[in-house]
């Protein structure tokens, strides 16, 4: 059997939305060379929706189907919508991920979300500290959840008031 | 589609000539060496005269030496944690360097509970051990140093015969991982001076699970499977008789085509070495050009991650390795890119390809035609490269 499934080959060999938005609303980047997988996240809003998602990628197979994935599935959404998109909707919309791909390549969401957190912060909808991603590292925080589980390990209510 | 198999050192064919010797034994010659019966003999005899094939691959004086095994993993095993134990009362410090197999490094490591010290010898920008090095390693209670022949990552081959100098001056057991070079190049225990020595019958076209590791006469080693007196006592469990046969008549062939084999490789290494970074620009060939395997290039495409190169250059029929952190299952960068000062970013474009005996010069072309358009490809996706792009621009 592959090791990937027949969605993710089609997003890696094809993938879609791949880019650069020149004067975008809302940039995240995510990821560093050192686990294997960085991504940068574009995105162009109107009338609250995500009018243009664009990406760029360093990484393996699953890393460019994932972002490929993220942005066909967040391209014309609302920025609720999108901000519902979560590692495990993506996996699932891919016909999975290999285990030990599961998170160090499934960044998209959080690269995506990260771009909305800044264009919200931008437009003065968000504050920078109500940032949906940790401080401290680029996983997102959204159950407000006092410790970054999945990432830092960093208890971020303590951090943030030392 | 044009189908070209580049990964070798991953797994190599079997040779008819060697499929052949070795399906008596898969047939009625099944019977067990140790038995005193008249099915034993066939069996007996043959093993026998595999001891004196892959003996004579190594130009050991001695067939006995020969330990047969089921893996180069088992080798190294054996070779670190029994020539470590028998010499337990002497010291337990054991030097590697740093860019050994991880057979070699994990049992290393496996000492280190047991009570002993583990020193690494720092490799080069080629990835070559400095023998000076070595002899600094070595303390009052240096009882193993154990340095790899060649690296089957980067291609290197190690100054063994120089390092042999310094071990046997201080009196210091010395063992090679012999994987990559028996059957690829010359190799002799007499002159490398080595006084154990792992090899494995896969990389010469011998069958998987077909390996020996060679003890010099008056090595001690501690055997780690006890039991029957199989191969002197030293591994016990019954032999995988068709197996070593393979292994013995791999070794034969592999000794008499050696130079043959050894020209034809380097010329086809030497057109992707010289051809790739020709057609792409910002590749970096890893390891030494000159002290290096034939049929081996390595080289780190920067910019761009190594599982993706891999997985397009499969759409094209093509078949390769890589040293990246996507490509190993620990999630790591190659800890051998990384100990020859390569960074993070580099090491993750890492691509390795190991060429075999049935690879042509067309196979070398047809690679050189389909991969200039793959690492457009990504590098056109890579923030990495964008980000590298502009800073260039910034600065003209």
């Amino acid at each position: 059997m592959p090791v990937y499934s027949e969605k993710v080959m089609d997003h890696f060999m094809h993938p879609r939305n791949v880019g650069e938005i020149e004067n975008a609303d809302g940039v995240g980047e995510v990821g560093n060379p050192v686990c294997g997988d960085m991504m940068t996240f574009y995105i162009k809003v109107k009338d609250g929706r995500l009018e243009d998602v664009k990406y760029k990628t360093f990484g393996c197979g699953a890393a460019i189907a994932v972002s490929s994935m993220v942005s066909e599935m967040a391209k014309g959404a609302t920025i609720e919508e999108a901000q519902k998109i979560t590692p495990e909707s993506v996996a699932k919309m891919l016909e999975g991920l290999p285990k030990q791909k599961f998170h160090c390549s499934n960044l998209g969401a959080q690269a995506l979300n990260k771009a909305i957190d800044d264009y919200l912060i931008k437009t003065g909808k968000l504050k920078a500290d109500d940032s949906k991603c940790c401080p401290f590292c680029d996983h997102e925080d959204r159950e407000n959840d006092p410790v970054c589980q999945q990432g830092c390990q960093v208890n971020i209510s303590e951090a943030k008031t030392s | 589609m044009t189908k070209v198999y580049l990964d070798h050192s991953a797994a190599a064919p079997l040779l008819p000539e060697v499929r052949e010797a070795m399906m008596p034994y898969l047939g009625m010659d099944f019977g067990n060496p140790l038995s005193l019966h008249d099915w034993g003999d066939a069996p007996r005899d043959a093993l026998e005269e595999a001891r004196v094939q892959v003996a004579a691959l190594i130009g050991a004086a001695n067939p006995e030496e020969v330990i047969f095994t089921a893996s180069g993993t088992e080798s190294n095993n054996f070779a670190i944690k029994g020539l470590a134990l028998a010499q337990q009362n002497k010291g337990k410090h054991i030097v590697i360097s740093a860019i050994e197999h991880f057979s070699v490094m994990n049992s290393a490591k496996f000492m280190e509970k047991l009570g002993y010290e583990v020193s690494e010898v720092p490799v080069d920008k080629n990835g070559l051990v400095d023998p000076e090095n070595v002899g600094k390693a070595i303390r009052p209670d240096t009882v193993l140093v154990s340095i790899m022949h060649a690296n089957g990552e980067v291609g290197t081959i190690q100054p063994l015969a120089e390092i042999s100098k310094i071990t046997k001056e201080k009196k210091v057991v010395l063992h090679t991982d012999a994987v990559a070079t028996c059957g690829a190049i010359p190799v002799s225990v007499k002159e490398l001076g080595v006084d154990a020595l792992s090899l494995a019958g896969n990389p010469f076209y011998g069958p998987k699970g077909s390996a020996a590791l060679w003890v010099r006469r008056g090595v001690r080693i501690l055997p780690l499977m006890d039991g029957g007196i199989q191969e002197g006592g030293r591994r016990a469990g019954t032999e995988d008789i068709a197996a070593i046969i393979g292994m013995g008549k791999a070794a034969q062939i592999a000794a008499r085509d050696l130079v043959e084999r050894g020209q034809k490789l380097t010329q086809i290494r030497d057109q992707l070495i010289n051809g790739l970074p020709a057609k792409i620009p910002h590749v970096v060939v890893t390891g030494d050009l000159v002290k290096r395997l034939p049929g081996h290039a390595s080289f780190c495409v920067e910019f761009i991650e190594g599982e993706a190169m891999l997985m397009m250059l499969n759409s094209q029929g093509v078949a390769v390795s890589s040293g990246s952190s996507c490509t190993s299952r620990a999630l790591k960068a190659s800890h051998v890119l990384l100990a020859m000062g390569y960074n993070h970013e580099i090491a993750q474009g890492s691509l390795l390809f190991t060429m075999g005996i049935q690879n042509k010069p067309e196979d070398i072309d047809h690679v050189l035609n389909v991969m200039p358009p793959i690492v457009e490809r990504l590098r056109e996706m890579s923030p990495v490269y964008s980000k590298f792009i502009k800073a260039n621009k910034g600065g003209q």
